[in-house]
């Protein structure tokens, strides 16, 4: 398991009463959903985990430079601000991070994926709207010469409050 | 009024990590920090935003392991096994999505977290055992490179200067 960002900040922390893997957990599983909609919510946050403002902000911001955490914000519902599809194509073995490259360096696409299947490698494409998103489509398409299968969503079945994490392991416990 | 459109652009790279989040927001787009408040709580009644909180790579807590699983299901059921599947909480998206046949058969989509691949594997037949889909025809694609990952951009930044 690779949590060497998280342990090296519990290491760093040894000495005085900042944040160890447990801490973390619980923050990240309670504030996954439901941030505070109030004018600090930061403050709230952190007096809710029993920890300083100052704290819970230096904490955040360690998490978002080791990329343990991407962002603190909102998700947007897909297709409801915005365009968005799922794509997927069939990319010839060797060519895969040719065009993989190529794909990833459009600002448009956000997460880019080979994955196990004749259809190998699939990528989420975000605009601002329909028109815009096909524009892209082809444009990809022409650039690698490879057909796009477009898979946009049609009906969203779950209702997303986070991922329940356990990151306390053998060895590792911090309690 | 707010322009949602600039508000969007202004959240889409996440809530700035300062005491006062939302005035920051607010100042960016020439708005007030209660206006901006409250257009995301209107956002959230509506739906536009899921959920507003802290967004984790799951990779790099150790979660290394997900596979998209793919069903080919009758239009009838589709409903049905798509809640059924988006009440576990190792599944992070169960999405009904066309079919583009020949090529495609499936059309309803779910993505599966888990440590390592027998945890996946696991989760997988704990959704089949429950939902009973043994006999429903379905593939799993397990997550090999990730090329990349970030939040999504609707509004390119380029754009914000000339609209702000």
């Amino acid at each position: 398991m690779s949590l060497d960002s998280v342990h090296s900040h519990e290491n760093k922390s040894q000495g005085n009463h900042q944040a160890g893997l447990k801490e973390i957990q619980q923050m990240l599983n309670r504030f996954q959903h439901n941030l505070p909609l109030s004018p600090t919510p930061y403050a709230d946050m952190a007096l809710e985990l029993g920890m300083q403002e100052k704290q819970l902000l230096a904490l955040l911001q360690e998490l978002k430079s080791s990329q343990v955490i991407s962002r603190v914000g909102a998700v947007f519902k897909a297709n409801r601000v915005g365009a968005s599809t799922l794509a997927a194509m069939a990319v010839p073995k060797d060519r895969l991070i040719e065009i993989a490259d190529i794909i990833s360096a459009y600002p448009a696409v956000n997460h880019n994926y080979e994955r196990e299947h004749h259809f190998n490698l699939w990528f989420v494409v975000t605009s601002e709207n329909k028109d815009k998103l096909n524009e892209t489509l082809k444009d990809m398409e022409k650039r690698t010469g490879i057909v796009i299968l477009s898979l946009p969503m049609e009906k969203d079945y779950h209702i997303d409050l986070g991922f329940p994490l356990q990151l306390i392991e053998g060895g590792k416990k911090n309690d | 009024m707010i322009n949602q459109r600039l508000l969007i652009a202004a959240l889409q790279n996440g809530l700035p990590l300062v005491s006062h989040p939302y005035e920051e927001i607010a100042k960016q787009i020439n708005s007030t920090e209660e206006e901006v408040i409250k257009h995301i709580a209107k956002m959230q009644e509506q739906g536009d935003i899921k959920r507003m909180g802290i967004v984790v790579r799951h990779r790099k807590l150790g979660y290394t392991a997900n596979a998209m699983v793919v069903w080919d299901i009758p239009e009838s059921e589709v409903d049905r096994l798509g809640e059924c599947f988006g009440q576990f909480d190792f599944v992070t998206l169960s999405y009904k999505r066309p079919r583009s046949l020949p090529d495609w058969p499936y059309n309803l989509f779910c993505m599966i977290h888990g440590q390592d691949r027998d945890d996946v594997m696991n989760n997988l037949q704990l959704m089949v055992n429950s939902c009973e889909v043994n006999h429903i025809k379905h593939s799993v694609l397990f997550s090999k490179r990730c090329f990349k990952q970030r939040g999504a951009i609707y509004i390119q930044d380029s754009e914000i200067k000339e609209t702000a």
